[in-house]
């Protein structure tokens, strides 16, 4: 038998010894908690153990990847041609219908359409985080803010496939992002932490009721339609149409700091101020949803 | 030194059947104001009901009881999985539950890549992680299947793979459920040894089972729960004596004075 065994005095794993796991082999005291410091500080060790679990979040999120183009020819570069389809007839046919110039239109297009399905998977996905990991939740103790962080970075990679397109698109077009461009880096970790948040409150949500994942998709949807992704703001300024859309729509709060710099506009400080603020209140509102709900989870998915 | 505490655990389920769960209902609920009688009148199955002792390092815990005495809920509140709505549980040291033959894997994913997200969890670096596969691999007797998807394996397969997975890796507390001892006679001669020795070096068991020469062989305390309470507490052979039928309890202790 090659079992790790307790009697010998070393183990082939070297696991032997009080510790075998660090993961599991902490003091935990769960206490049921009516107070509020109880309850955040229990989420709170919920979020440091995902951080500390850190290989295993990665690791599923590449094998959920892989999973999904498992056995197919071009594997995850898929999702780069299917977005860059995407763009290019997008491109061409809205180009011509809103009587755009293509060297404008397609970088403003590319880096939309790929911002934006970032947003829509990342809130059909976050809505089912939980009820899919019904299984790991059910065997074993683990973080729950894990399977969150796991539809987050899922997403991030699938981002990174599509990044691509952007980059073909400006190389096509030549265009040269400003200075400001670096702002991208500060903007896309706000991104990660709003699609962290989001994931765990619809999470949570979908956990305890089953038919929020259809009517988020709506919203959603209608979001999409009313935010600026495929028209520009400047394409309706005339008709006074996009003034009530644009400036407290937290979509296009979040789109500009990413889209502005690499368009080459200057830093817009009303766009980071309106997308700092909405990502304060989702943070806060996730963060408190979270601590309270937390402990039912398990009995919900 | 392990120790496990439970003190006054409540652990009730909502029963949200079909409608009750949707959101459809809980708005007209709020509309037509009835969501306060809604919430009472809301259906909880009182799984375990002050449910309250302690174990040390030595302990090795039997728990007896009928079918959906809350047995299993009570290992999954020790392992942490269910957090009581009431009372508070203290776990200390490294647990390993064995609850049901999946054991959390991903059907979807090879043996290969299920070994080792597992030992990713338990904060293994590769090199163990290595070892570790290539140690259930030759346990399980699965050396070819492992590279294929865990849903294309047998049912026995699949137990032989969750079994070796969960007990490659020592545990101070080990909780276990009785489908353990379900499987082919081989496999289970095999299971049985390595079980015994993980027992041995396991400071804490807590198993649950049917099967009263089980739990004589390898208990020394056992707890009877019945409807979600503890009914009794004590030595095995006095809690068996009073939970089992006399023929039956003869029967167990007659097998273990043969295997003894």
């Amino acid at each position: 038998m090659n079992m790790i065994d307790p009697e010998r005095g070393k183990s082939p794993l070297g696991l032997d010894g009080p510790e075998p796991s660090r993961a599991s082999a902490a003091r935990v005291s769960i206490t049921a908690a009516y107070t509020w410091r109880g309850r955040v500080r229990l989420a709170g060790a919920d979020l440091f153990e995902t951080w500390r679990l850190w290989p295993l979040v990665w690791t599923l999120s590449v094998l959920d990847i892989r999973l999904r183009y498992r056995g197919s020819l071009l594997g995850p570069f898929w999702l780069t041609l299917s977005t860059a389809v995407m763009v290019a007839s997008i491109g061409f046919l809205y180009a011509k219908l809103f009587h755009q110039n293509l060297d404008a239109y397609l970088p403003f297009l590319s880096i939309s359409l790929v911002l934006w399905t970032f947003i829509s998977t990342i809130t059909a996905e976050g809505c089912v985080c939980f009820t899919q990991a019904e299984s790991m939740i059910r065997a074993m103790r683990m973080p729950l803010s894990l399977h969150a962080a796991r539809v987050v970075l899922r997403n991030i990679f699938v981002l990174g496939h599509n990044l691509v397109v952007i980059v073909f698109v400006f190389a096509i077009f030549r265009i040269v992002p400003s200075a400001a461009a670096f702002s991208v880096v500060p903007a896309l970790g706000l991104w990660a932490i709003d699609a962290t948040a989001i994931s765990l409150m619809l999470g949570t949500i979908g956990a305890r009721f089953r038919d929020i994942p259809p009517i988020i998709g709506s919203i959603v949807q209608i979001a999409f339609y009313v935010t600026p992704v495929m028209w520009n703001p400047a394409m309706l300024a005339h008709r006074g149409l996009s003034h009530a859309l644009v400036q407290f729509n937290p979509f296009y709060a979040l789109l500009e700091i990413v889209r502005g710099p690499l368009l080459g506009h200057a830093l817009d400080a009303s766009s980071w101020t309106v997308a700092l603020a909405y990502s304060a209140l989702l943070v806060a509102l996730a963060g408190g949803l979270f601590a309270v709900s937390r402990p039912r989870i398990a009995y919900w998915v | 030194m392990a120790n496990l505490a439970l003190d006054q655990v409540c652990v009730s389920f909502p029963l949200y059947h079909g409608e009750s769960r949707s959101l459809k209902k809980t708005m007209f609920a709020v509309a037509s104001g009835r969501l306060g009688e809604d919430r009472k009148r809301r259906l909880v199955v009182e799984a375990l009901r002050n449910v309250g002792f302690s174990l040390r390092s030595g302990d090795r815990l039997g728990l007896v009881g009928p079918n959906g005495a809350g047995k299993t809920t009570l290992l999954r509140t020790m392992a942490g999985i269910y957090e009581p709505a009431r009372g508070s549980i203290l776990i200390d040291g490294a647990v390993t539950a064995l609850l049901d033959p999946g054991q959390g894997m991903n059907f979807e994913l090879t043996g290969r890549e299920n070994i080792r997200l597992r030992g990713l969890f338990n904060g293994l670096h590769d090199g163990q992680i290595k070892q570790l596969q290539d140690d259930v691999a030759a346990f399980a007797g699965l050396d070819q299947f492992l590279e294929l998807p865990v849903r294309t394996y047998s049912s026995g397969m699949v137990v032989r793979l969750g079994f070796a997975l969960a007990t490659a890796i020592k545990p101070q507390i080990l909780l276990m459920d009785e489908w353990l001892l379900a499987g082919d006679a081989a496999f289970l001669d095999k299971a049985r040894q390595r079980l015994e020795t993980m027992v041995r070096g396991a400071e804490i068991l807590v198993l649950s089972s049917h099967s009263a020469d089980i739990i004589l062989q390898w208990c020394n305390r056992v707890i009877w729960i019945e409807a979600g309470q503890v009914i009794a507490d004590g030595a095995p052979e006095d809690i068996l004596s009073a939970y089992l039928p006399a023929d039956q309890y003869s029967a167990a202790r007659g097998a273990m004075a043969v295997k003894g």
